[in-house]
Formats: structure tokens, C-alpha cells, sequence
């Protein structure tokens, strides 16, 4: 159906009209593709730029040294940033540990239990609401409830700041998975005699998962990359985290100081982090796709 | 007997009340909602006494002078709208595009899962790395498009005037590029969710593969392609870093999009952590109005969602 | 599986053990002396690995707000503290100055090496009556000089910042209409120019436009190789910034009981115009007394050896009268 049709072919029976109108549909199919390819391909030219920028600046100092050292004083050389890694994986597992599950769940109450109360029609339109918030109202918002309460700064709150972000983008990729799971399946399910809790886990959201898990992977990215939500809630430390309730380090904040101060050590080391800042997340997004790929 | 009937006593199961499962997914919306009411209640009480002083006056006003303890935020409000709206007018058709192409096989599959690696690379880029980016390669670019602009478009006014580089059109086009990778990925998962067996019949009736997309397939996909845009318009409006870094946070309302300009996040993102006092105050009213201004984006979105899906019901 | 796990458990047991003897430290608040202090804290855990101070750069604004709530051991202000932000903590405030900083005003003139600035051109070109980089009053303090006819492109700040607060201090008290047009305070709205984010934010705007100029702290334009103006000071002097003007301001300031002093319009003829303090912030009462000591330990290294470090990033060291006054001001806090 991608061959144009540069001919009419004999069925047509000499009928030119017929004849015209196939060749002018096939024609616009291979215009549309081209288009559509070109785009494609043009809009990468920008985003290769990032992706080589990031390289260039970040490849020099890259080193093993970079994970077992801390992050250097102003004007020294050498020194990593290995607090600042273990502090994002930290917090990033935190966030996720509270927001996936409310996430997830919600999403499931709201297509597959009631989804036309209320309470789902409030939940979607909550979900909307907060896509809009600015992530430095995440961190203020955690700031308020935890750090102000707790009397530290902590990666618990920094856990809560990025939860908060992340949920939005779970809840509503978790439902569009889940809508995207044909009513065929639930119905023979149904048919089966099973409840509706075993075809929710056992049929819906395997087949929701891949879907699931590309929204999981997408707030873990951003939620990776922002500063604003952890520098009022989880600050930063030059040492190695010893507990979960004092300032600790993170990638995000680390790259913030060393790009705006006016060292060039601090500065190629910012770069350096952001390289392995992108590096970890896109092998976290491969690693889960390879897991939970679509076994058909 | 029924209590002897593995099969019957399953079928009472479904008939007995809500299980433990579906008592924890009622929990986990209500907790999803109580969030947002909880974040939107700190706001409030944050933004109170600016809202006490300047009512509705903050909305229309265009004078944000901290020591003068004299704001307005309708410049930024004006900015946040332009700057999402720029991009997603650029986001939207080249995300769409490339979640086509991404979701049927124009070119192999090599070359499919390299544009999707590389796709999914940006959205794990920081934000303060995009600012950079911004700074170091794009400014350069807009600039000269900008002095060029100048010259050769004289009579519009969005090109008029000096060109800068720290500019609106510098932070929508980043923020264009920052929001695509979202909008790619969940368009692209909406596009694979379309059933075979819609594209095998579109095929069996004779439509060419275009005819198939344009007629079938994404209205089929449209929720979905909707709430991927809505989520990145939501990213865009509330995107703090970049913005801050590239925009220039002018108070100063231009019909220019080659002259700086401001927005609701990036105005947070500048001066919050050096406010105190009734500017701390009148910044949580900023952001108050910002989640608002999400509200009205939202349910223009619900509007659009609710015409794609009347014109696809029951399809599934 | 059983030693692997054995050695797990010993493993996590030899690190909690080890927790348990380092001395944490967190402080929070401007941005400009951030690489300072954070310097300290790794030179002072190098001499003693007992103790951790952690700094982070999160607004002068913020800074105080923390430091008030007492979420924070110790903060950092360049605008130290207002006698009513002062009342608001419980237990009390010793203001201590650590460092100090010239703002300078960096430009991107190719050909122009050396340009003077006379006082009517310090503010008129961001009250943006001073337009053009050839007018006569620029013109007149720089003979000799072919100033080109470009308009002058002004860079500001969009964020919130100790060092606009500085600035505008000084232009406000060297010109009165700029202080009833414009004011001081860390964030203002300046007529004319092109905000950008941060210190760094501005060196950007500025050397991407011939014929910039803006105003930044000293480090930043010397480390990025940015030209910077000769000043005219209340005696008339054009004064190049650097560490030596910058001491003789210090030097000349008289401090009060409190520590409290901005040097708004220096008076000495070797002064550079514009340059100021940046403290510490501690309480007058710390219930914890290895905190206490611990800090007071960090405190004295960064007023005698940390002192050290100030010039080659960018700052001016202390006179050393004002390091006895601030060492006397730190024996006070209990």
C-alpha cells in the first residue's frame, strides 16, 4: 500500500476518473510520509545538539573517581561527586516509593472500579491541576509539611518534593495504559468466572505494564533533573549521607552550583554530572523496558 | 451445595461488597485528591495577605516593584500564556510526527529505535542543562535570526523592535524541546494501543496508510494524544529553570517575541529565594493564579477530549 | 549465601558505628559567599575529620527565613539582618562578617581596555539617560579614548540578589533620582536592560553583546576575563576594582557594636566605590555544646586561615581589625 501507483492499473478499465483519483490518493500518501519522516528526522538536529553538548563538555573528567569522590571546594581540582549520585538515587527512590503506589492505584480506581463517580471525575481533573504546579511549589509545599515539622532539611522531604512532582505524570500515563487495554480481555476474563481483582492483576495490568512503566520512566527523568523542589527541602552536603534525615546531596542541585560559579573545574564538573546524571536515567528507561516489554 | 462449588463460591465473591484491593485504590485517589488540596490550601494561606492588599488589582496590574512593595503580575501572566502557547504550537505537530513515525515502519527498525533512544535521552536531561543549552547555542541563533527578523519583517509587530537573545522566542523554542519528548512518548503509547484489528479493517476497505492514520487511527488514539498535550502544556507552564535562565524576566509588556519577557514560574524561580516579607506573600499569589490559569487550560482540554471521544464511541 | 551476607551485616554495622562520631554542621543562605564557605568546609574537614560543615546557596531572603525557623545551625546574609528580623529569633543573633566583595561594572567593548566611569554615568546608565557609549559625559572622563557609537546595552538581574542590593545601595546614595526613580533593594525594576539569572547569567549577557555592560561581583568578571570600569569614588578618583582598592574601603569602615556596617559612599581616595560585607549568621545560644564548639572551631578558621583562600577566588580578605572585632563577637555566643 506504500508502492505510488504511477500507472492505472487494468482495473480500472480505462475509467480516468477512477484512474486519477487512485494515483492522486497514492501520491499523497508518499507526500504525507516524507513530511512526516523529514520532520522526524529534521527535529533530531536540535536534540542531537543537546545530547553532543553534553558530551563534549562532560567526557574530559569522566572517571571512576567521579562516584568514590566529593564534590571539590571552589577552586580545587580533582574531587567527584559519588554523595551527590547516591543522594538522587536515593530521593528519586523515595519520590517513587510514595507516588508510584498512589499512582498506580488511583489509576486503577478510576478505570477499572468507578469510573464515572465522583471521586474518578475529581481524580482526573486533580491529576490535570497538578501537571501545572511549578516544581519550586513542590519544594515549598514539602518545605512546609515536612522540613518545618521535622525541624531539618532531610531526604525524606526531598522523597516527598519529588513525589509530588511525579504524580501527575504517573497517575494519567497509568490511566491512558490502562484504557489502552482492550475491553476483549476484560470481558473474557469476566467470562471466565474471575473477579474483578484477579483480572485487574492478573489480565489488565500486565498488558497496561509496558505503557505504565513508560510513564514511571518519564517522572523519573524530569524528576531526576529538577533543582527547585530539593534545594528547600533536601538541600545539599559536600559528605556521604549517613541517614535519611539530614541535608543530602543530589545530582540536580550539585550540577545548579557548579554552573553558576565561575570556576572551570566546578563548571566541566557540572557538565561531567549532568553526562552521568542522563546516562543513569536513560539506562534505567532501557533496563525497564527490557523487563517489561509486551511478551505477545 | 454452593459453599461446595468452587465455581459458585467464586461468582459470590464478585457479588460480596469491595475487596481489600479496591478499598486501597479508593484510598490512594482519595489521597491523590487530598494533595492537591492540601498543596492548594498552603498556597492560599501562603498568598494571603497579598491577596488581603491587592485583590484583583494583582491580576491587571503591570508594576512589580519589591521595595516599593507595589506588584502586578499581568505581564507574566500575558508571558506564560505566549510561551506555553508558542510551545506547544511548535511541540505539538513535531511530536505528533515523530510519534507516527515512532508507531508505523516508514524506515527500519533500527533507525525507529535510535530517534526513540534518542528521544527518551532529552527527557532525562536537567533542567538547568537546557538553560545552558539555551545560553551557549540557541541565544546565538535567535539573535541573528532576530537582528535579520528585524530588518526583513518590519511590519509585524512580533518582530519588531531591538532583538535580544535573551528573549520570549528563545525560552518557548527551549521550552519546546523540553516538553516534546513527553508529548512523543504518550502520543506514541496511544498510537500502538489503536487494535490491530482497526488498522487490518481501515486496510481491508482500501485506505492508503495516510488514509488509515489521518481517519482511523489517531481519531482512535486521540484521548490519548489530548492528555499527552495537556501534560506537556503543563510542564511548559510550570517550568521554572530554563525559563529563568533564558527569558530575561522583564515586567515590561512587549507585543514583541524578540524582546524579553516574563513568566509566572520563572518569576518564582528568580525571586523567591531572595523574598521575604509581603513579596514572599504576593510570589505564592503568583503561583496561586498560575494553578488557576492550569484550571482553564484543563478544562478546555476536557472540552476537546469530550469531542474526540463522542466521535469515536464505542470503538474499543 | 551465609559469609556474603555476614559481611553485609558487618559492613552496614562499621558504617552506622562511624556515623555516630562526626559533628554536622548545615548552613544555609546567600549565594555570593557559597563558594567560600564551602571551601572552608572541606579544607576544615581535612584538618579535622571530626567535624562536617555543609553549606548551600539558597538566597539571602531564604536563608534568614531558615536560620529564623532554626532549621539551620548557622546562615548567611549579604544584607546581614534587620533589627525587626533580629527580634523574630528566639534565640538571638551575633552577626559575624566572614568575607567581602566589590561589584563591578564588566563590559564588552572590543578596543576599549581601560573605561572610566564618572558618578553621573555610574547611574545614569541605568536609569537609562545615558544611552549611547559616545556620550560626552562618558566621553569627557575618558579622553584619549575613541568611545564607538554604539548604544550601550545594560544587563541586570532578573533574581533577587544581595549583590543588587549593594549596587542600587550606592547608586541611591550617589544619585537622587535614582533613588526616588528606582530605590534600593535585592530585587528592583530597573527602566532599562535585559535581565539575566545570577552572577553568571549576566557575565553571559554580556559577552554575547558588544557594547554590554553590566554590574557583577568581582570573581565572576575577573575569572571570565571580562573588562572592567574604573569607578569614580567621592573623592573624585577612578578607582580600578581589585584586592587592594577593595581592602582600603574595608579598612577605612567603622563598626559598629553589632557588626552591622555598609560602606555606602566611601570617602578615601584610593576607596573603590562599591563594596561591601557579607555574615554570618549565628545564634547567641546553642543548647548543644559540641554544636557550639565545633562551630566556633569552623568559625575561627575561616576568619584567620580560611582568609587565605578569599583572593584567589574572588574576594577581599578581612582587614584584620574587623577579624579581632568579629573574634571577639564569636566569644560572646554560649
Amino acid at each position: 500500500m506504500d508502492q505510488p501507483i504511477t500507472h492505472a492499473p487494468d482495473f480500472f478499465h480505462d475509467n480516468k476518473a477512477e484512474a486519477t483519483k487512485a494515483m492522486a490518493r497514492s501520491f499523497g500518501n508518499r507526500v504525507l510520509t516524507t513530511i512526516c519522516v523529514s520532520l522526524s528526522l529534521l527535529t533530531l538536529v536540535p536534540l542531537v545538539s543537546i545530547i553532543f553538548l553534553v558530551l563534549k563538555n562532560g567526557l574530559p573528567l569522566l572517571s571512576w573517581s567521579v562516584f568514590t569522590e566529593l564534590p571539590p571546594g571552589a577552586g580545587m581540582t580533582g574531587g567527584g561527586f559519588g554523595n551527590a549520585v547516591v543522594g538522587t538515587l536515593l530521593m528519586v527512590g523515595l519520590g517513587l516509593v510514595f507516588s508510584a503506589p498512589v499512582g498506580i492505584l488511583s489509576a486503577i480506581y478510576i478505570n477499572e472500579y468507578a469510573p464515572a463517580s465522583a471521586l474518578a471525575q475529581t481524580v482526573r481533573v486533580v491529576a490535570k491541576l497538578l501537571t501545572g504546579i511549578p516544581s519550586i511549589i513542590c519544594g515549598v509545599f514539602a518545605f512546609a509539611v515536612v522540613v518545618a515539622v521535622s525541624g531539618t532539611f532531610s531526604a525524606w522531604a526531598g522523597g516527598v518534593a519529588l513525589a509530588v512532582l511525579m504524580l501527575p505524570t504517573i497517575l494519567l500515563t497509568s490511566e491512558q495504559a490502562l484504557m489502552g487495554v482492550q475491553s476483549a480481555f476484560r470481558e473474557a476474563s469476566y467470562g471466565l468466572g474471575a473477579t474483578r481483582f484477579q483480572t485487574i492483576i492478573r489480565i489488565v495490568l500486565p498488558d497496561a505494564l509496558p505503557a505504565i512503566m513508560t510513564g514511571i520512566m518519564l517522572a523519573v527523568a524530569r524528576a531526576a533533573g529538577e533543582t527547585a523542589p530539593l534545594l528547600f527541602t533536601a538541600l545539599f552536603s559536600q559528605f556521604w549521607a549517613k541517614s535519611l534525615s539530614e541535608p543530602t546531596a543530589s545530582l540536580s542541585v550539585l550540577i545548579y552550583n557548579f554552573s553558576t560559579v565561575p570556576f572551570p573545574h566546578q563548571i566541566q564538573m557540572a557538565w561531567t554530572a549532568s553526562l552521568v546524571l542522563v546516562a543513569f536515567v536513560t539506562l534505567a528507561n532501557i533496563l525497564a523496558q527490557l523487563a517489561f516489554s509486551k511478551k505477545h | 451445595m454452593p459453599e461446595n462449588n468452587p465455581d459458585s463460591r467464586a461468582i459470590a465473591e464478585v457479588r460480596v461488597g469491595p475487596d481489600l484491593f479496591h478499598v486501597l485504590c479508593w484510598v490512594a485517589s482519595a489521597a491523590a485528591v487530598a494533595t492537591l488540596g492540601w498543596i492548594v490550601y498552603e498556597i492560599v494561606s501562603g498568598a494571603w495577605p497579598a491577596i488581603q492588599k491587592f485583590g484583583f488589582g494583582f491580576l491587571t496590574s503591570s508594576s512589580w516593584v519589591p521595595n516599593r512593595e507595589n506588584f502586578g503580575v499581568f505581564p507574566f501572566i500575558v508571558g506564560t500564556a505566549v510561551s506555553s502557547l508558542i510551545a506547544i504550537l511548535l511541540a505539538f505537530p513535531l511530536g505528533l510526527a515523530i510519534a507516527i513515525f515512532l508507531s508505523e515502519n516508514f524506515l527500519p527498525l533500527p533507525v525507529r529505535q535510535f530517534v526513540r533512544f534518542v528521544i527518551e535521552m532529552l527527557a532525562a536531561i536537567p533542567s538547568v542543562v537546557y538553560g545552558l543549552w539555551g545560553i551557549f547555542v540557541v541565544i546565538p541563533i535567535i539573535k541573528a535570526f532576530g537582528d535579520w527578523a528585524v530588518v526583513h519583517l518590519k511590519g509585524i509587530p512580533l518582530f519588531e523592535g531591538p532583538a535580544y537573545g535573551n528573549s520570549m522566542l528563545t525560552a518557548s523554542v527551549v521550552l519546546a524541546l523540553m516538553i516534546l519528548p513527553t508529548l512523543t512518548a504518550i502520543s506514541r503509547n496511544a498510537l500502538t494501543a489503536v487494535p490491530k484489528t482497526l488498522r487490518e479493517g481501515a486496510y481491508a476497505l482500501g485506505a492508503t496508510r495516510w488514509e488509515a492514520i489521518l481517519g482511523v487511527i489517531l481519531p482512535t488514539a486521540a484521548p490519548g494524544v489530548v492528555a499527552a498535550t495537556i501534560l506537556a502544556l503543563g510542564r511548559a507552564m510550570g517550568e521554572t529553570m530554563a525559563v529563568a535562565m533564558l527569558i530575561g524576566n522583564s515586567s515590561r509588556l512587549s507585543w514583541s517575541l524578540l524582546s524579553p519577557g516574563g513568566t509566572l514560574a520563572g518569576l518564582l524561580a528568580n525571586q523567591f529565594g531572595e523574598a521575604d516579607g509581603l513579596q514572599v506573600n504576593s510570589l505564592m499569589f503568583a503561583a496561586l493564579i498560575l494553578v488557576v490559569i492550569t484550571l482553564f487550560v484543563n478544562v478546555a482540554g476536557e472540552l476537546v477530549l469530550r469531542y474526540t471521544q463522542n466521535q469515536t464511541a464505542g470503538i474499543r | 549465601m551465609k559469609p556474603a551476607s555476614y559481611l553485609l551485616l558487618g559492613a552496614a554495622l562499621l558504617g552506622l558505628s562511624s556515623t555516630t562520631q562526626a559533628q554536622q554542621l548545615s548552613g544555609a543562605g546567600a549565594s555570593f559567599p557559597a563558594p567560600l564557605y564551602q571551601r572552608w568546609g572541606v579544607e576544615y574537614n581535612k584538618v579535622n575529620p571530626g567535624v562536617q560543615v555543609n553549606y548551600q546557596s539558597v538566597g539571602s531572603g531564604a536563608g534568614v527565613k531558615n536560620f529564623t525557623a532554626g532549621i539551620v545551625d548557622f546562615g548567611a546574609s549579604d544584607a546581614a539582618m534587620s533589627d525587626a528580623e533580629i527580634a523574630k529569633v528566639a534565640n538571638g543573633v551575633v552577626m559575624i562578617p566572614a568575607t567581602a566583595g566589590e561589584v563591578v561594572y564588566a563590559y564588552n567593548l572590543p578596543g576599549v581596555k581601560s573605561l572610566n566611569l564618572p558618578r553621573e554615568a555610574m547611574a545614569g546608565i541605568y536609569l537609562g539617560t545615558i544611552t549611547k557609549w559616545n556620550d560626552p559625559v562618558i566621553a569627557k572622563a575618558n579622553e584619549g579614548v575613541t568611545l564607538p557609537d554604539l548604544p550601550i546595552q545594560v544587563a541586570s538581574r532578573s533574581d533577587g540578589s544581595g549583590t543588587t542590593y549593594i549596587f542600587t545601595q550606592h547608586l541611591s546614595a550617589i544619585s537622587k533620582e535614582f533613588a526616588d526613580k528606582i530605590g534600593t533593594d535585592k530585587s528592583v525594576t530597573f527602566p532599562v536592560g535585559v535581565g539575566g539569572k545570577g552572577n553568571d547569567g549576566v557575565t553571559a549577557l554580556i559577552k554575547q553583546s558588544p557594547g554590554a555592560i553590566g554590574y557583577v561581583e568581582y570573581g565572576y568578571a575577573k575569572l571570565n576575563g571580562l573588562a572592567m570600569a574604573n569607578l569614580e569614588n567621592k573623592a573624585g578618583k577612578f578607582i580600578a576594582p581589585g584586592g587592594e582598592s577593595g581592602a582600603a574601603t574595608l579598612a577605612n569602615v567603622v563598626m559598629p557594636e553589632n557588626l552591622r556596617v555598609w560602606p555606602v559612599d566611601p570617602e578615601g581616595a584610593g576607596d573603590y566605590p562599591i563594596a561591601s560585607f557579607t555574615w554570618l549568621l549565628l545564634y547567641k545560644k546553642y543548647d548543644d555544646a559540641a554544636k557550639l564548639k565545633a562551630l566556633k572551631d569552623f568559625v575561627t578558621y575561616g576568619l584567620t586561615t580560611g582568609q587565605g583562600f578569599a583572593d584567589e577566588l574572588g574576594y577581599i580578605p578581612l582587614p584584620a581589625p574587623v577579624v579581632d572585632k568579629a573574634k571577639a563577637a564569636l566569644a560572646t555566643i554560649e
